[in-house]
């Protein structure tokens, strides 16, 4: 092998096509709708909670869709399922039953079955 | 999207380009590049096509290089271009073709910064007069060497010996266009189809028989990028953005690469041949690369010009496997002979990527 004095430096490239992500897929078997999401951030714009806490619901599908629910998990305590996401998703996704299945296959439900009417 | 949604959007990106007269100036770098290209624009343009191009000796470098490695200011690339417009008002000339896509997009940086800046303008001017005596009109038509191709892409055709299309198996070619950067990224307005559709090369493409293939990374840089290569301990940066290209076109199994810049062949050619010795990797098939060519060379190929006339033997990536896809004829003991018919040294071959 020729040192030019240079090389390749590894692709940042997330391929999520390679992640292996089996809550992911059971999230996407109960909420087909989740892959439908653009990241466009209309529902972390119109978010509540979202003016006093870090809560992103943008970054939660985004973190979940890479494998890194544990950075974002706590996020969604904050939630409290107001529904202004839902009414601006340029996509018509139903965010608060999204939310909700989020918390049953991560784990969280029994925090969401508190908050449900 | 809406058709006439569609249309309207379109409608921007077309430019207008005049049929005759133009005054021609050269790249500093693709006489050593790609040898025969710009001799090979001029003869479709003058021979074939019967057009008045002018050129002049006394023309020189617009300052690119040195203007985007920030070794020049702004102002001297300014009073450089401003000659040069001065030597075309001087012939008698008024639009202005280049064959470089960075002096392109230098040029059409310029006039803009001109036209929103009109003391700069003066400034500028005066500069002209106290350093040389001369007083220059801004052209009425500016364009890249490919445009004027493109625009007369159908008359080449009429007059083409060969196709883009595979002689065996009478499928098209598979071809990947890559646009230079500074061509339309910049300035979408002033490029032919603006800058995520540019057409300047696809046009081509498709009147000469191939077809365009689509890939993720069709609009990246081809990893040129000035100061990504001109210091060497960052050309890694550089590799590492062709690699990307080649890694996201690999699937799609090009035959060929045409590009409208200087830079662009150069490096997607060299950089395969650094790559294959790096990973032991090769793109093309059988050890071989993806031929990479300039619009000119592949227009000279169409009308029927001995590829070593073209310079082709000047290519890192062995252009044979596609010649004999085309069904061109060609002598392999005449590849590396001087004009005189004497022969030239030959070059040391490489390990890991087939050069025939």
């Amino acid at each position: 092998m020729i040192d030019f004095g240079y090389g390749l430096t590894p692709s940042a490239t997330l391929r999520i096509e390679n992640v292996q992500n089996p809550l992911f897929e059971e999230l996407h078997r109960r909420e087909p709708d989740v892959v439908k999401c653009i990241s466009c951030g209309s529902c972390t714009a119109s978010c509540s909670a979202g003016c006093f806490t870090e809560m992103s619901l943008r970054r939660v599908i985004l973190s979940l869709q890479r494998g890194r629910e544990k950075e974002i998990l706590p996020m969604l305590q904050h939630c409290m399922l107001c529904g202004k996401c839902q009414l601006v998703c340029p996509r018509g996704i139903n965010t608060r039953h999204l939310i909700l299945s989020i918390g049953k296959v991560y784990g969280l439900a029994d925090q969401k079955e508190e908050v449900r009417p | 999207m809406i058709y006439q949604g569609k249309q309207k959007i379109w409608s921007e990106y077309q430019k207008e380009i005049p049929d005759d007269h133009w005054f021609y100036v050269r790249s500093c770098i693709r006489q050593s590049f790609f040898p025969a290209s710009e001799k090979m624009f001029l003869e479709i343009l003058r021979k074939r096509l019967g057009k008045d191009v002018y050129e002049t000796p006394h023309h020189t470098t617009c300052g690119g290089i040195a203007y985007h490695s920030e070794a020049i200011p702004q102002e001297t690339v300014m009073t450089i271009i401003a000659r040069q417009f001065a030597l075309m008002t001087e012939a008698g000339y008024e639009n202005y073709v280049c064959s470089c896509i960075t002096s392109f997009g230098l040029y059409t940086e310029v006039m803009e910064d001109w036209r929103n800046f009109p003391e700069l303008e003066a400034k500028i001017r005066e500069n002209l007069w106290k350093a040389t005596r001369r007083e220059f009109k801004i052209p009425a038509c500016l364009a890249h060497a490919s445009d004027l191709i493109y625009k007369f892409r159908n008359a080449i055709a009429e007059q083409a010996k060969f196709r883009l299309v595979n002689k065996a198996t009478g499928e098209p070619l598979r071809v990947v266009e890559h646009i230079g950067c500074h061509y339309a990224k910049m300035f979408p307005s002033k490029g032919v189809g603006g800058a995520e559709y540019p057409y300047v090369l696809a046009g081509m493409v498709e009147s000469w028989g191939g077809e365009v293939i689509d890939y993720p990374e069709r609009r990246h840089c081809c990893g040129f990028g000035f100061r990504q290569y001109l210091v060497r301990a960052n050309r890694g940066y550089s590799l590492s953005n062709t690699h990307k290209k080649f890694e996201s076109m690999e699937p799609f199994k090009p035959d060929m690469i045409i590009t409208n810049c200087p830079g662009c062949p150069y490096f997607l050619d060299r950089w395969q041949y650094v790559i294959a010795e790096q990973t032991g990797k090769t793109y093309g098939g059988n050890g071989y690369g993806i031929p990479v060519f300039t619009y000119e060379e592949v227009a000279g190929l169409v009308l029927g010009y001995d590829p070593w006339d073209l310079g082709l033997q000047t290519h890192q990536v062995a252009v044979e496997p596609l010649l004999d896809k085309m069904g061109v004829p060609y002598k392999p003991e005449d590849k590396y002979k001087g004009l005189n018919g004497k022969q030239l040294q030959r070059p040391e071959l490489p390990m890991n990527i087939k050069c025939c």
